[in-house]
């Protein structure tokens, strides 16, 4: 097993006849990934290689039966197409798009829980892929192989480094997920943990988290309340002072909220061991799984 | 992109929040010729974008044309806390009965706006709330439904606001909640907001941040970016779309994606060293926003070595390598560089290195390894 996404994925990529858009869209098929559809208003009826384009998400749904949807318009026509996709009824949205307005975010966030319907991953993120099955976004997956960690963070780059140190200390992965680095995130730490802890093929949960917001440390509340599996974290932003934006929009630490410290020791404090290093969660990982083993 | 006191009060003013009348100045005469337009007495005021600037003495009452001019030069070219004063407000006095705090703040957590209001305004309002947590009166607004009446009036009565001007303060809440949704704020902050003798609620200051990420919809505003509080290498870098952050080390880093970069710092610190800066060169990057970055990191005077720490996904690290040798070309830079390539095309980017042999750069394979040798270097100097 893995979550979210796997060979029941069929993609529909909005944003598909933009430069980055095919790109990545002929990136995931070539993974693997049943890229089924893309959409792009006034281009319905011409394909991308070979991939059928429509105008609208609902005819995606109707013609091609997508279940989950890709968002790589840029950040202006975002939220509408977020939107779209959900009032077209698809279950899971990826929003990879950066630079989304936060009042936007505010507004899809709240749509789409008042009609619980539809998951939304990021936006700003580099996507999901569980290794052997699916890709869906910007990971580089051949540095990924199937396994038992499932891996979430807000950081794209940062997650590749961890992966790979972990790759490099035998362990291969579930599921990769990517919730991104905005103020509000479709998707948080919690919901990603907890569908690791429901997932069999799930041994270890490592989350990486960064400066910022809250959501390390109801992260830790949860861990403490509801897993049983072994968990490790990675905070990054030690060293960044108070009231600057650290690259992504959620990264800030204002006043004494949202520091790294106040994080790791949160997670600490709930028995999740928090490694200050992307090696030293691989060791700790090394530890955890070999006692478990 | 926070904004200074007068550029909230004239977006204040767009929305029908009562402030009192001013005009801003950037010299003595403009300084003095707004006082005499606004007649005495008057209050002359610092514009920088930091508090406690009526305790560094950035706050002058003026009652005549001759103390108006003797405040206006006093506080233009002030240091506040390390901010020099370029603009002043000079604003008509107001008299004052009660002195109130307002807000509506981006709440990520709850993912909605969170209203604030407390009759204990006037004073640093972080200290209020360490000391006494029930003296703000909080709600939070479903974005989807928007600001109703009867919110003003719970939060009003519930932070116990003078009888009478319970509807005035709520109406003061709806229309800060206007600028908050209509010019796309992520903090809208009144303190004081006051109640003057004759009973009128007036906002008093005004802490404005806007979302950078929406400007496009508010042209407007875009324009109220203030270049001269910024730092020379982060003006630098915004204007070439560079993510850059200055630090106060001597170690200049660079890295793709903020996450990546973040983590850098943190192992270059552990490692004994101190960042220079925070420099995102983003996904995909190409080689002249390379050869770009290293200007910028290299126009620090402080920097005294470099690390590459790349991680290639989208961005390649042959683009990278191109980025380097061009940026050497160029600008040939006096200090060592530590390179770790590391992912997409990593083997050609470390091949293209090696055949430029440029003088003082040295490549590593892994990220501690790379931070251990920066420092190393750094030291050595």
């Amino acid at each position: 097993m893995s979550i979210l996404v796997d060979t029941n994925t069929r993609l529909c990529v909005s944003g598909i006849t933009g430069r980055e858009g095919t790109f990545h869209s002929l990136r995931n098929r070539d993974y693997g990934t049943q890229v089924v559809a893309g959409v792009t208003p006034g281009k319905g009826g011409q394909d991308v290689e070979g991939i059928p384009v429509f105008n609208t998400f609902h005819d995606a749904v109707a013609d091609a039966g997508a279940n989950t949807a890709m968002i790589f318009v840029p950040p202006r026509f975002a939220a509408d197409s977020i939107l779209e996709a959900e009032d077209a009824g698809i279950a899971l949205i990826i929003a990879i798009t950066e630079g989304i307005p936060a009042h936007d975010e505010l507004r899809v966030y709240n749509t789409i829980k008042k009609n619980g319907r539809s998951q939304l991953i990021g936006p700003n993120c580099p996507g999901i892929l569980s290794p052997g099955k699916a890709n869906v976004g910007i990971i580089p997956a051949a540095f990924f192989k199937p396994g038992n960690v499932g891996l979430v963070s807000r950081s794209g780059t940062l997650t590749y480094q961890i992966g790979n140190v972990l790759a490099q200390s035998g362990f291969g992965n579930s599921t990769i997920v990517g919730i991104g680095g905005d103020p509000v995130p479709g998707t948080d730490f919690i919901d990603v943990i907890g569908m690791f802890e429901a997932d069999p093929e799930t041994e270890l949960i490592v989350m990486c988290g960064e400066i910022g917001g809250d959501a390390e440390e109801r992260a830790a509340e949860f861990i403490a309340d509801y897993v049983t599996k072994p968990a490790v974290a990675y905070i990054a932003g030690f060293t960044a002072p108070p009231g600057k934006t650290m690259g992504h929009a959620g990264a800030i630490v204002s006043g004494s909220k949202g520091t790294a410290i106040a994080k790791a020791q949160a997670l600490e404090s709930k028995g999740v061991r928090v490694g200050r290093t992307p090696t030293e969660v691989a060791q700790a990982a090394v530890a955890l799984l070999g006692a478990a083993a | 992109m926070d904004l200074l006191e007068y550029q909230g009060k004239q977006l204040f003013a767009r929305h029908g929040v009562p402030v009192p009348a001013g005009l801003p100045a950037r010299t003595v005469p403009e300084a003095v010729a707004a006082a005499e337009e606004i007649g005495y007495p008057c209050v002359v005021k610092a514009q920088v974008q930091i508090g406690g600037r009526g305790k560094a003495g950035g706050i002058k009452l003026a009652r005549d044309r001759a103390e108006a001019q003797e405040h206006a030069e006093a506080i233009l070219g002030m240091d506040i806390r390390g901010l020099t004063v370029h603009e002043l407000w000079i604003e008509s006095a107001s008299e004052i009965a009660s002195e109130y705090y307002a807000a509506v703040i981006f709440d990520r957590s709850a993912k909605a706006p969170l209203l604030m209001l407390s009759t204990k305004g006037g004073m640093d309002i972080e200290e209020v709330v360490e000391d006494d947590p029930d003296a703000i009166a909080r709600l939070h607004v479903d974005p989807l439904l928007g600001f109703q009446d009867f919110h003003g009036r719970r939060l009003a009565y519930e932070a116990g606001v003078d009888a009478d001007v319970v509807r005035q303060v709520g109406a003061m809440l709806a229309r800060l909640y206007d600028v908050f949704i209509g010019e796309e704020a992520t903090l809208v902050e009144v303190n004081p907001l006051i109640v003057t003798p004759d009973r009128q609620v007036t906002a008093l200051d005004a802490k404005v941040t806007l979302d950078g990420n929406a400007l496009f919809r508010h042209p407007e505003n875009a324009a109220l970016r203030d270049p001269s509080g910024e730092d020379p290498q982060e003006r630098m870098a915004t204007d070439r779309g560079l993510t850059y952050v200055k630090l106060d080390g001597d170690i200049g880093i660079l890295g793709n994606g903020a996450g990546l970069v973040m983590s850098t710092l943190d192992v270059v610190a552990q490692a004994g060293g101190a960042p220079a800066n925070f420099l995102d060169a983003g996904g995909g990057s190409k080689a002249d926003a390379i050869t770009s970055a290293v200007e910028v990191i290299l126009s620090d005077p402080k920097v005294k070595a470099v690390l590459f720490n790349i991680f290639g996904g989208i961005t390649r690290c042959d683009e990278v390598a191109k980025g380097l040798i061009e940026a050497f070309a160029q600008i040939s830079p006096q200090v060592p560089f530590v390179v770790r390539l590391d992912g997409t095309n990593d083997q050609e980017g470390r091949r293209l290195l090696a055949e430029a042999a440029l003088p003082n750069v040295h490549t590593e394979t892994t990220m501690d390894g790379a931070a251990k040798r920066v420092v190393e270097l750094a030291a050595a100097l």
